[in-house]
């Protein structure tokens, strides 16, 4: 598949590095599937859905640099949407959520509330002004939100929200953030890893399952076309949360 | 069952259907799990002096006929590898480090300090400046390459050729010269994809590589004319995704062969293609050794 052509109809700021793409198209995603995104003579990179026709991105490189000159009007290539997204299971289900990794949260609880599931949140956030998608969680469902700094909700790290919850009474957790917080949530909730699904980030080049870039150790797991969603008791004995590959390879710390 | 078994260019092999370089061959992980899938021998990514991040994206095109790429030989060097190789080795089949240079003696440095169970150098990489087909072009560097690599190593060396020649026969014939044990046919159609909305080339590097279905007959050609003049084996690669391939790969000529865009599909094409080779041998009463240049003999 070439990649196709879209028109930006709209860009919306969620928080200061922060902007929401309202596309031209909807490709039928799944929540936590991702699509290609070709910014023209810069880069292709991996984005997560907020929504069918929404990804939500924050400016971290060259390429989102690139991609925030673009307004509405201008185009973008894409090939998507791509690998496996979240299942929705039971009748009761937690979404906890760090920062833009909130974005493919709030697309699920909407499909899950239309499917007449109950929905609760758990989001953090650095501070106040990062707060994202505040009350999109807000119409789910009870949501709990933490800030580092303490400026909103209760503070510190999300895991800080976790002592409030009783994560028994959740038939399924849904995950998704930056890998530090990913790991620290699935590392002090391995009871529960087996109901947990993590929407994780690697460096995916071909996107295809072919390169093999993005492959976990010590399965070799193809997270681009085997993931992104992963069971997180797969992720417990992996590498996730120790160290990533980079592009050349090689390997690296984990940020975030 | 009839057997699989072959020896190929310096390397028992329990099978003739290795995963071509380039292809999941980043981790030694990866590596392991094609050889857990079935594969006979594992190739891994090619590896270089120094770190390379590769090609900006898009990296890959799917076209009506095959994929382009150019991922720009992305690599943590050869220093960061042996690792990868040693978790690769417990697949329990050979692991041949594909490695490249910008020249004999970058070759042979890398040779000289990586461990691994063969050699194939990369002598044909279209996309890449200073690097694979640049050098693998001319017969006289492929002689010097292959010679270099040979003096600076014990295990055997393969060396894989680029089909973006006048003729391909040329420089297979100038690496049996410089002493390789078995040559690899063929790395990737240099190509390219323009995006019509735009005007840009699709590839961020512009062009890349054709592989898969559409360069198999290309492919079938060019081992069909490598193993009708050379002594050394020829290892047969382009576009095989199915054991009827690789049957016809190897009345082409191929002692072995390679596998690479097919696992777009998944990591059972190994075991497909084994099977099935497996079945079409038993119910042609043939072995390898029989399918192994039919068509040369054919008049």
């Amino acid at each position: 598949m070439r990649p196709i052509n879209s028109i930006i109809q709209e860009v919306i700021s969620e928080a200061p590095e922060v902007r929401t793409f309202l596309l031209d198209m909807n490709l039928d995603p799944a929540p936590g599937q991702y699509v290609m995104v070709w910014i023209r003579g810069v880069d292709e990179v991996p984005m997560s859905f907020s929504g069918p026709d929404t990804i939500t991105v924050q400016s971290v490189g060259e390429a989102t640099r690139a991609l925030f000159q673009l307004g509405a009007g201008n185009s973008l290539g894409l090939r998507g949407p791509l690998g496996n997204g979240f299942i929705l299971r039971g009748k009761k289900i937690l979404l906890i959520g760090g920062g833009v990794g909130t974005a493919p949260l709030a697309y699920l609880g909407e499909q899950a509330r239309s499917q007449g599931l109950e929905v609760a949140s758990l989001l953090g956030f650095r501070s106040k002004d990062d707060l994202i998608f505040k009350s999109r969680f807000e119409t789910l469902g009870d949501t709990y939100i933490t800030t580092d700094d303490g400026s909103a909700g209760i503070h510190g790290r999300v895991a800080e929200g976790l002592k409030g919850l009783n994560l028994f009474e959740y038939d399924q957790i849904y995950i998704c953030g930056p890998e530090m917080m990913m790991w620290d949530i699935i590392s002090r909730t391995r009871e529960h890893a087996g109901k947990t699904q993590a929407c994780i980030n690697r460096y995916f080049k071909c996107a295809a399952g072919i390169c093999g870039s993005c492959c976990l150790d010590p399965g070799g797991l193809r997270v681009c076309v085997e993931g992104p969603v992963i069971m997180a008791d797969r992720l417990l004995e992996s590498e996730f949360g120790r160290y990533r590959r980079g592009p050349s390879g090689g390997k690296g710390l984990c940020k975030g | 069952m009839p057997s699989l078994s072959v020896h190929v260019g310096g390397l028992d092999l329990r099978n003739p259907v290795l995963l071509a370089a380039g292809i999941l061959g980043t981790t030694g992980a990866s590596l392991c799990r094609a050889a857990e899938a079935g594969a006979g021998g594992v190739v891994t990514k090619s590896l270089g002096s120094v770190p390379r991040v590769g090609h900006p994206g898009p990296t890959i095109v799917h076209v009506e006929c095959g994929l382009l790429n150019a991922m720009g030989l992305p690599n943590p060097s050869y220093r960061d590898f042996q690792d990868e190789i040693e978790t690769a080795k417990k697949g329990g089949v050979p692991v041949i480090a594909s490695i490249f240079g910008s020249s004999a003696e970058e070759f042979a440095q890398i040779a000289r300090g990586l461990k691994a169970d063969a050699f194939e150098l990369n002598l044909s990489c279209p996309h890449a400046e200073k690097y694979g087909s640049e050098l693998g072009r001319y017969p006289d560097l492929v002689e010097t390459v292959t010679g270099a690599v040979k003096a600076a190593s014990s295990v055997p060396v393969w060396v894989k050729l680029t089909p973006n020649t006048a003729d391909i026969l040329e420089l297979g014939l100038a690496a049996q010269r410089g002493g390789a044990d078995a040559v690899v046919a063929i790395n990737t159609l240099k190509a390219m994809a323009i995006d019509i909305e735009s005007g840009y080339p699709i590839l961020g590097n512009r062009f890349g590589g054709l592989s898969g279905q559409a360069i198999k007959p290309v492919a079938v050609r060019s081992v069909y004319d490598l193993s009708s003049r050379l002594e050394i084996p020829v290892i047969g690669v382009g576009g095989i995704s199915s054991w009827e391939d690789a049957v016809e790969m190897i009345m082409a000529g191929a002692s072995c062969i390679q596998v690479g865009t097919a696992l777009m599909k998944g990591y059972e094409v190994f075991e497909e293609i084994t099977s099935g080779l497996s079945g079409y041998l038993e119910r042609k009463s043939m072995t390898l050794e029989d399918l192994c240049g039919m068509a040369g003999r054919r008049s």
